[in-house]
């Protein structure tokens, strides 16, 4: 049995790309065309495929046309490791393809004002860190990742705060629960497991009064 | 249901759908860790996403594309491994998932229910609390029968007043969405009430419940009533005999009190509204179809000036233009907004007798399952849109996201009855306006975005 479920998350250090854009969608964090795919690897190729390269993109598709134009091509953040986000980063479709794509791209962080509920659900199992903070750390954010050389920030899970390289710093909220997943990366289905008895205990009672749900 | 170790709560669930583009991993997970479906009777499958829906009689080996094809055969083989009911390519109750559901009285009032798949929202239309989920929660699901879950607001929306003519459910949630916009109600359920909502047939609430996440909310919900209970009756998956009576009784008793509080409200009349068009890349850039599109200038803050600007040249779109001058390539009726009987008969009726305009490249209709196919052709709905020079297909989801080749080409531009018009959303560098049925069918026949009205 896999005891951690992805690589746990306590600090990270890293240089911030900024995509400077609201309501990013998962269908632009991942197109459609990928998500034919029956695995969980391979998706950081295609990350925001339809602005990285001016081609069409498809699944193993190679000698792209990389779109010069693109914030992530620009070879200031080529080491980037934390993206940062304008406000409903994630929104749209439940895909958690999009995830493992930002993830297997290079990123573990994504600093933003507000995530969509799903993608924000979906980046805590896998270990994934959504920051939330305020509008206007964000803007400043923004102004700093957008000089010629690059900003980094470090990024302090166990103490909940940030603080970039020009001195820019802030505290994050975040659930007691998910920030205990993050830190000690667990399973979990084992997590839930343990319960086995209180979910079996449930569903007699459930059976009981609800007969018509259980066709078995 | 109960709280786990680590404080979070455990929401235990009697509905998990399941298709083909967000299972395939989760199943494999289980493989991995030795683990086994808790409750196998609790899961139903379909294929919808990826498939044609062209001609099917050769089941699985007529899919052209090896990739798409490698999907399917992996949910038909992990079906059969995990003795999980489902529907094949060739089975006529298959379809899109959020129709198909339904249609079965596999949704119920008072379930829990998950997909893995965000319209899953759809479902709320049957007083069920009904929840998009990742793959990652796919798996959790199958092996524990249960969600790990953040209990969410409440935001209560009041729509109130009457539909005119030409003005049916799907106008009525994007009016809601460009009101409250596409993060309006993030962290919340949406509790749709009122009399408009009443009114409502079962298909159009599931159209409003099916676009709850585009305004942001993971679930929307809407009370039980005898309306509901007539739909759900006899229904192949719903409770016979006594057990009948019994889940009616049960179902009337989970209304909210008249003196509930809610985090958040809204009210809507939809009286005065007139036919909705989206001219953006986000389903709150909608205005009505009488209107002209939008100058950035409009909007208050530069930042949305700035999104506007970027939406008007991705759609290639001038401000100031009227929306009915706006000539189409393609148009789309179908996906899991609208896609069910109700709407085929809406759009056949402004289709009938007429003749898609010749400027456009293709017009479909997309059934959302066998049984609505069946349904409709017995109706003789299928003549009444090929007679007009529509293309009659195979249930799926289709050109609503583009998996198969029903697609849009670069810079082409289409009426469609789906709910998201994000960039890319129908094809590469396609452009998408939302509609309702209606709406698309008029639009098919002047070969521009056109009011319906005018055609009643
Ligand atoms: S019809 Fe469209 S929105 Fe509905 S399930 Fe299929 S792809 Fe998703």
């Amino acid at each position: 049995m896999r005891n951690t479920a992805f690589p746990v998350f306590t600090h990270h250090v890293g240089v911030v790309v900024p995509l400077d854009r609201a309501n990013v969608d998962t269908d632009q964090i991942i197109p459609k065309q990928f998500l034919k795919s029956i695995k969980r690897t391979g998706f950081g190729e295609n990350l925001f495929d339809s602005w990285r390269y001016l081609d069409e993109g498809s699944i193993g598709k190679t000698d792209r046309v990389i779109n010069p134009a693109f914030i992530l091509n620009d070879p200031r953040y080529k080491d980037a490791s934390i993206l940062l986000a304008r406000r409903n980063f994630g929104c749209g479709s439940s895909r958690e393809h999009a995830v493992w794509a930002i993830l297997q791209f290079g990123f573990r962080c994504v600093l933003a004002p507000s995530y969509a509920d799903i993608f924000y659900n979906n980046s805590f199992n896998n270990g994934l860190l959504p920051v939330e903070l305020e509008e206007s750390i964000i803007d400043r954010l923004f102004i700093e990742a957008s000089q010629s050389s690059p900003t980094t920030v470090s990024v302090d899970l166990p103490q909940q705060t940030i603080r970039s390289s020009a001195g820019i710093e802030a505290t994050f909220d975040i659930d007691s629960t998910r920030k205990q997943r993050l830190l000690s990366g667990m399973d979990n289905i084992a997590l839930t497991l343990e319960h086995k008895s209180l979910i079996e205990d449930f569903e007699v009672e459930h059976k009981q009064q609800m007969p018509w749900l259980f066709s078995d | 249901m109960g709280t786990r170790s680590d404080g979070l709560d455990l929401l235990y669930i009697d509905r998990h759908l399941l298709h083909e583009v967000t299972s395939p991993q989760a199943f494999e997970g289980l493989k991995i860790a030795h683990r086994q479906p808790w409750r196998r009777s609790s899961n139903l499958a379909t294929v919808d996403h990826a498939i044609p829906t062209t001609d099917r009689s050769n089941g699985v080996s007529g899919i052209l594309d090896p990739i798409a094809k490698e999907q399917v055969i992996t949910l038909d083989q992990n079906c059969r491994e995990f003795q999980i009911e489902y529907f094949d390519l060739l089975d006529e109750r298959q379809g899109i998932v959020h129709v198909v559901g339904p249609e079965q009285g596999a949704t119920l009032p008072g379930m829990t229910i998950v997909c893995g798949d965000s319209h899953t929202s759809t479902h709320g239309a049957f007083g069920a609390l009904a929840h998009g989920i990742g793959t990652s929660e796919v798996e959790h699901v199958l092996a524990t029968q249960c969600l790990v879950q953040q209990k969410s607001k409440n935001f209560k929306v009041e729509v109130t007043g009457s539909l005119g003519p030409g003005i049916y459910a799907k106008d009525l949630i994007l009016a809601l969405i460009r009101l409250i916009g596409t993060a309006g109600a993030t962290g919340h359920t949406i509790e749709y009430t009122g009399s408009a909502i009443r009114k409502l047939s079962i298909e159009g609430r599931m159209t409003v419940c099916n676009m709850s996440i585009e305004g942001g909310a993971r679930a929307g919900l809407i009370g039980v009533d005898d309306k509901l209970v007539e739909y759900l009756e006899k229904r192949p998956f719903a409770p016979k005999g006594a057990m009948w009576q019994r889940a009616v009784d049960y179902w009337f008793t989970l209304n909210s009190d008249s003196n509930a509080v809610y985090d958040q409200e809204q009210v809507l009349n939809v009286s005065e509204i007139s036919p909705q068009v989206s001219w953006g890349t986000n389903p709150e850039m909608v205005v009505d179809i009488d209107a002209t599109i939008p100058a950035p200038s409009d909007f208050e803050d530069a930042n949305s000036s700035e999104i506007a600007e970027r939406a008007l040249k991705y759609m290639g779109l001038a401000p100031g233009m009227a929306v009915k001058d706006i000539q189409l390539d393609k148009v789309f009726i179908g996906s899991c907004t609208n896609s069910r009987i109700e709407d085929l008969r809406e759009a056949s009726k402004i289709v009938k007798g007429r003749k898609v305009a010749s400027r456009l490249k293709g017009a479909y209709v997309v059934p959302g399952s066998g049984l609505v196919k069946r349904q409709a052709e017995r109706e003789g709905l299928d003549e009444v849109f090929k007679n007009a020079g529509f293309e009659w297909r195979e249930p799926g989801c289709s050109m609503c996201l583009a998996m198969n080749d029903d697609r849009l080409f670069p810079g082409e531009r289409c009426a469609s009855t789906s709910n998201r018009n994000f960039e890319g959303r129908q094809g590469h560098q396609g452009r998408t306006h939302l509609v309702s049925p209606a709406t698309a069918a008029a639009s098919a026949i002047c070969g521009t975005l056109a009011d319906v009205r005018e055609f009643m």
